[in-house]
């Protein structure tokens, strides 16, 4: 019975069509619309566990498939399935936007109906875009995904608002406009709009580069990597609490899961080719970026600057394959790091939650996102800080929180491709402890720096509540990453199989 | 045996969840009695395991406990080896963090907020660094390795509200840092070669690439083996505090005088001489990595202990002292007498304990008073504190028969008869070091205890002996100041305490030759009173006493006739100055010129808005042409008409 239940068509539309009924609840009754919020997103969270319980893990095939024609004429089906790079993306995303549901609990007064809307039809789409087997569909989600978080930040946003999200809108909108012309191409040549067609299809080198260059513009917007990375800072400076953690937690990673779905297996020649290219633009995305996170005076400004470091390691962990496996002296380990930038990319997805959220709970208080306005916090928020202090260890990686395992997976991956690409990866050990920690000491140490921080108040409950779920994952994966790896493994390890053989 | 083991570990971790978890709203009795019945266990226990190894010849236990996570093959795991040196390592750690714990009683009494907060951090303490030493394999040391480091962090930032704590912290955790990236790399390296990240089967499969060489920068080979021992060793020299990493030790001493004690002279800090004692099949296999850790053991033993003659707060000095020690310790693994560095490591654990929870007590009565000129003639008010005191300083300088003495004239003997590259050079800084030991030592002695005391009559008047809870711990520690030497010397050092723990290659083996002329205690004390370094510590005794003692006015003399030495002591060679400039202050720089030039100016002003601009540009030209007027479009057609025209006629 329970293989009949299609879960993943669930999980997409039912955070929908509760993001229409809230949409429809108006804003004359908030709580109404809060609590039915609530309510869908821990149903849509509830009926995403079975993808993890019933997972097979011994298997790379999709899982859970379903497939109807949508528009036959054009062969484009309406066709979902997971494997294990998906499914661990798509609990995140489930589990996330609980969390910010509830952080917009009291906070967001205006049009809290169509705030509330806009993140749970978020989440279907996103939900959507990692489940997507037929290339149009993925297309199609992948484009409704601007449409709420462009409201997000465009009406419940900041001052500079505008700018911020026409910036957002059309660097990534500019990307995936060639992404589309790939996959048009691709169609043409498969006849099919099927993403497993895709991975079979023989394409010359060239085709491979064009389509890899058309997938990377789309993708590395996303990530965001270096150069294409300023509208990250400006969208999240602008965004509510809520849009930055989605932003941050979820969005990003359709990036580097692109490059898995996509660029790595449809391109592998091209991707060998330019391997180079995206190491580059890695590495310097942790040390030029990490740099750049260390003199920030805004504190959004600074965790977004540190998302993109940090990202640099997912984008470091997939392309380093080719370059492990021809490197003679190592014994394997290019599954080694794409696990571990898999690890980095829902790792990331908890702690870069939790340090917006952090900055969400002061900045609620205090209306400042400038470190200039804080200092000793600790004195007036004691189990605020306490918590503060713990993501920010768990953001400079420390051993025991899941930081630690993306990074030191990646870093002993690349270790085997090169020395020197370790040896910049790791700078991120002092640099990011760097910018980390000196955000912290100003922020939460120190005495009182003045009248309002004297009349900060601690933590309420639901920002108890939201920050020590996250605190728990961040220790269960760092403390246990088995399960997560298990799940991926086979898939991964499919993967590495499938690029290593040459297209041509 | 596993559970034995858990529960050594668990229980100082569930005792520092009760007494932290809760934080404010358990009594102040409460966390200290749950921590110390947790640390008491765990003692209990860890000297029930020594005596299994020690006495009973246990076999080498190493067994996971749980797999952590595989991927590509590779397992990490979490696990414990106990051998005779975790055994070890184990009692001594549990034995000093239940003294300070008792301590931290009495230490921390007048302490409105945060004395649940303390020790659940130090109960945290001990469990991280059990952790460490029980490890079986590299992550979990690096695990421990960290955690270790955040908890320092937490304690040295104790006092919040004081910037220079606050500061104190944030350095000490970023310049263990730099440490830890050489060791993740070192880590690295080990994981790629030998394709394993546990000891028993790294150190199984490293003979085989004695000499394989690796390329790192182009064409130039580097052997492997030195390859990986720097690499671990510069994470051992950010725990351990050699130089040039070793800046962050003096300001730790911002938090409270307890953990100073237990983390930043006991234990923490000898974690770098525990881990390359522990590598030592690995070390034994790269002369090269041997002669980088002498030379940085015995730059660090000397010029150390040399700024610890111009310091003037208590515990500065004293922390100076643990640089230079700990360079005595490294100094003993480079020799590859590796025993005789552990055994050092362990006498200087009580000892060191010792001095710092009596600079504690001293402290404390005198009512948070460091400086060591506003102090003098306690003596008689502080009996107890006084001769625990002159004990730990006895042992430290290495008077004939003290703790200090067996193992520090151990290491002077091993370097005596090294060959490797350097040792000449660290023979002299290490019998040139016994001095300046010997002179920084007597001079707190003096000053603090001895001579006329404070001008202050009415400060004199309050100073009175610590309670018991202070004292107690004094005492219990030392006893083993004392006596721990003797009794423990000939096994560790020349018998086979160490011999399934520590490998040494049969050609570094510097304590078998100095073990050929060893002949029971008594004759090591004798052999000892006719060397050097006994002469010169005397020496020391004596300068002191005529300097700080007897001719006081002599001090600032001599100070005026050294100036130019004594500034640049007093500056600390200004390390300290440099990395502030060139690290600090280059960072930001970088960060500055990357943003403002890279990310603003040239990605968003010229590439982003540029191509904006041009756009608006760009439309705002096309929008001339639009008009309106029904007489621009009609001579546009005519106009395009002669165009085509044109081309169809001429072409």
């Amino acid at each position: 019975m329970m293989a009949d239940w299609p879960i993943l068509s669930t999980t997409i539309w039912l955070p929908i069509i509760g993001g229409l009924l809230v949409l429809g609840s108006g804003d004359k009754s908030p709580n109404v619309s809060r609590w039915l919020a609530l309510a869908f997103a821990v149903l849509t969270f509830l009926v995403s566990i079975p993808l993890w319980t019933a997972f097979d893990s011994g298997t790379a095939a999709m899982q859970f498939e379903e497939k109807a024609a949508w528009i036959p004429d054009w062969n484009i089906f309406y066709h979902l399935g997971v494997d294990g790079i998906a499914m661990p993306l798509i609990l995140l995303t489930s589990f996330i936007t609980i969390l910010v549901i509830i952080a917009g609990w009291t906070v967001i007064q205006k049009r809290p109906s169509q705030y509330m809307a806009a993140f749970l039809i978020m989440e279907g789409v996103m939900i959507g875009v990692f489940a997507s087997l037929d290339a149009m569909l993925f297309y199609v989600f992948w484009e409704a995904m601007l449409i709420p978080m462009f409201l997000i930040i465009g009406v419940w946003g900041g001052p500079n608002r505008v700018y911020a999200t026409i910036k957002f809108f059309l660097y990534t909108f500019f990307g995936s406009v060639f992404m589309l012309i790939a996959l048009i191409y691709m169609y043409t040549q498969s006849g099919s709009f099927e993403i497993l067609d895709f991975h079979a299809l023989k394409l010359p080198l060239n085709a491979q580069l064009l389509i890899f260059i058309a997938f990377l513009l789309a993708f590395a917007v996303k990530v965001p990597m270096w150069p294409v990375h300023t509208w990250l800072p400006d969208a999240h400076v602008e965004a509510p609490t809520g849009g930055s953690v989605i932003l941050a937690a979820i969005m990003l990673k359709i990036g580097g899961y692109g490059f898995l779905r996509f660029s790595l297996p449809i391109a592998p020649d091209a991707s060998h080719a330019l391997d180079w290219l995206i190491i580059l633009l890695s590495l310097i995305a942790v040390v030029y970026i990490g740099f750049v996170a260390l003199v920030q005076a805004d504190m959004k400004k600074l965790i977004a600057y540190s998302s993109i470091s940090h990202m640099g390691f997912v984008t470091l962990g997939l392309f380093i394959v080719f370059r492990i496996a021809a490197n003679a002296d190592a014994p394997g380990g290019a599954v080694l790091g794409m696990e571990g930038a898999m690890a980095q990319m829902v790792s990331h997805g908890f702690i870069s939650a939790a340090m917006f959220l952090c900055v969400g709970v002061v900045y609620d208080r205090m209306h400042s996102r400038l470190i200039a306005d804080y200092g000793g916090v600790v004195n007036t928020m004691p189990v605020f800080a306490a918590f503060m202090v713990f993501f920010a260890m768990a953001n400079a990686g420390l051993p025991g929180t899941s930081g630690f395992v993306g990074e030191f997976m990646v870093i002993l991956a690349a270790f085997r491709a090169d020395f020197w690409y370790a040896f910049l990866a790791a700078t991120t050990l002092i640099i990011g402890a760097a910018y980390t920690l000196w955000m912290v000491k100003r922020v939460i140490f120190g005495d009182v720096a003045n009248e309002n921080v004297a009349k900060l108040t601690d933590l309420n409950g639901r920002e108890y509540l939201v920050l020590g779920l996250l605190a728990a994952a961040v220790l269960a994966l760092g403390l246990w990453p088995q399960p997560l790896i298990e799940v991926m493994d086979a898939s991964i390890t499919h993967l590495v199989q499938q690029i290593s053989v040459s297209k041509l | 045996m596993e559970a034995i083991l858990l529960t050594i570990v668990l229980s100082p971790l569930i005792g520092s969840a009760l007494a932290g978890l809760a934080c404010m709203r358990v009594s102040r009795a409460w966390a200290h009695w749950v921590t110390i019945i947790g640390v008491g266990i765990s003692c209990a226990l860890s000297l029930y395991v020594l005596k299994l190894y020690a006495l009973d010849g246990q076999a080498i236990y190493n067994h996971p406990v749980y797999t952590w996570m595989v991927s590509d093959g590779l397992r990490f795991e979490i696990g414990f080896l106990i051998d005779n040196l975790t055994a070890m390592m184990m009692a001594v750690v549990t034995f000093v963090s239940l003294m300070v714990h008792i301590y931290t009683i009495g230490y921390m009494h007048d302490e409105e907020i945060g004395y649940q907060r303390f020790f659940s951090y130090i109960a945290l303490f001990t469990f991280s660094m059990l952790m460490l030493v029980m490890s079986n394999n590299f992550m979990q040391l690096f695990f421990g390795w960290e955690a270790v480091g955040l908890v320092s962090y937490l304690l040295i930032g104790f006092y919040f509200k004081r910037e220079s704590a606050i500061f104190a912290n944030m350095k000490a955790f970023l310049v263990n840092r730099v440490g830890d990236f050489g060791f993740v790399l070192g880590i690295a390296a080990v994981a790629m070669y030998m394709n394993s990240l546990d000891y028993a089967e790294v150190f199984a499969r490293a003979p085989a690439l004695k000499d394989a060489q690796v390329n790192i920068l182009g064409g130039v080979s580097w052997s492997l083996m030195s390859v990986i021992g720097i690499l671990l060793f510069i994470g051992a020299m950010g725990k351990s505090a050699q130089v040039p990493l070793h800046v962050w030790l003096p300001d730790s001493m911002e938090g409270p005088t307890p953990i100073s004690a237990l983390i930043h002279a006991a234990t923490m800090v000898t974690a770098g001489i525990f881990m390359v004692a522990r590598m030592s099949p690995l070390y034994e296999l790269s002369e090269t990595a041997l002669s980088f850790i002498l030379v940085i053991g015995a730059t660090t033993a000397f010029f150390m202990g040399l700024i610890g003659i111009v310091q003037n707060d208590i515990k500065r000095v004293i922390a100076y002292s643990t640089l230079s020690q700990l360079g005595y310790m490294v100094v003993a693994l480079g020799v590859s007498a590796y025993a005789a560095g552990v055994f050092h490591l362990m006498t200087h654990a009580f000892f060191k304990a010792l001095l710092f929870l009596a600079a504690g007590s001293v402290i404390v009565g005198m009512h948070h008073e460091q400086d060591i000129r506003k102090m003098g003639g306690i003596r008689k008010h502080m009996p107890i504190t006084y001769w625990v005191s002159l004990a730990g300083t006895l042992a430290l300088i290495g008077f004939p028969g003290f703790s200090g003495f067996f193992s520090k004239d151990a290491i002077i003997g091993a370097v005596h008869h090294s060959e490797i590259a350097g040792s000449s050079y660290a023979y002299v800084m290490v019998v040139l070091g016994v001095f300046v030991t010997a002179l920084y030592s007597f001079r707190l002695l003096f000053l603090v205890f001895h001579g006329d005391g404070p001008r202050d009559g009415h400060a004199r008047e309050h100073i009175h002996e610590s309670p018991w809870v202070i004292t107690l711990p004094l005492i219990l520690l030392a006893i083993p100041s004392v006596l721990i030497g003797w009794m423990t010397m000939e096994p560790t050092l020349f018998g086979d305490f160490f011999k399934q723990a520590i490998h040494v290659a049969p050609e570094h083996d510097v304590l078998a030759e100095l073990g050929h002329s060893y002949h029971g205690q008594w004759g090591f004390i004798l052999h000892g009173m006719m060397e050097w370094p006994f002469v010169l510590a005397m020496a020391g005794l004596l300068t002191a006493w005529v300097v700080y003692l007897l001719k006081p006015e002599w001090s600032e003399r001599i100070k005026n006739a050294m100036l130019p030495l004594y500034k640049l002591l007093d500056r600390k060679y200004g390390f300290d100055e440099f990395n502030q400039i060139v690290f600090a202050g280059g960072s930001r720089l970088i960060g500055r010129l990357l943003w403002i030039f890279g990310d603003r100016k040239l990605i968003d002003g010229l590439i982003i808005n540029g191509s904006a601009k041009s756009v608006a540009l760009l439309a705002g030209v096309a929008r001339h042409v639009q008009t309106g007027y029904l007489y621009h479009y009609a001579i546009a057609m005519i106009l395009g008409l002669l165009g085509l025209l044109t081309w169809f006629v001429y072409f």
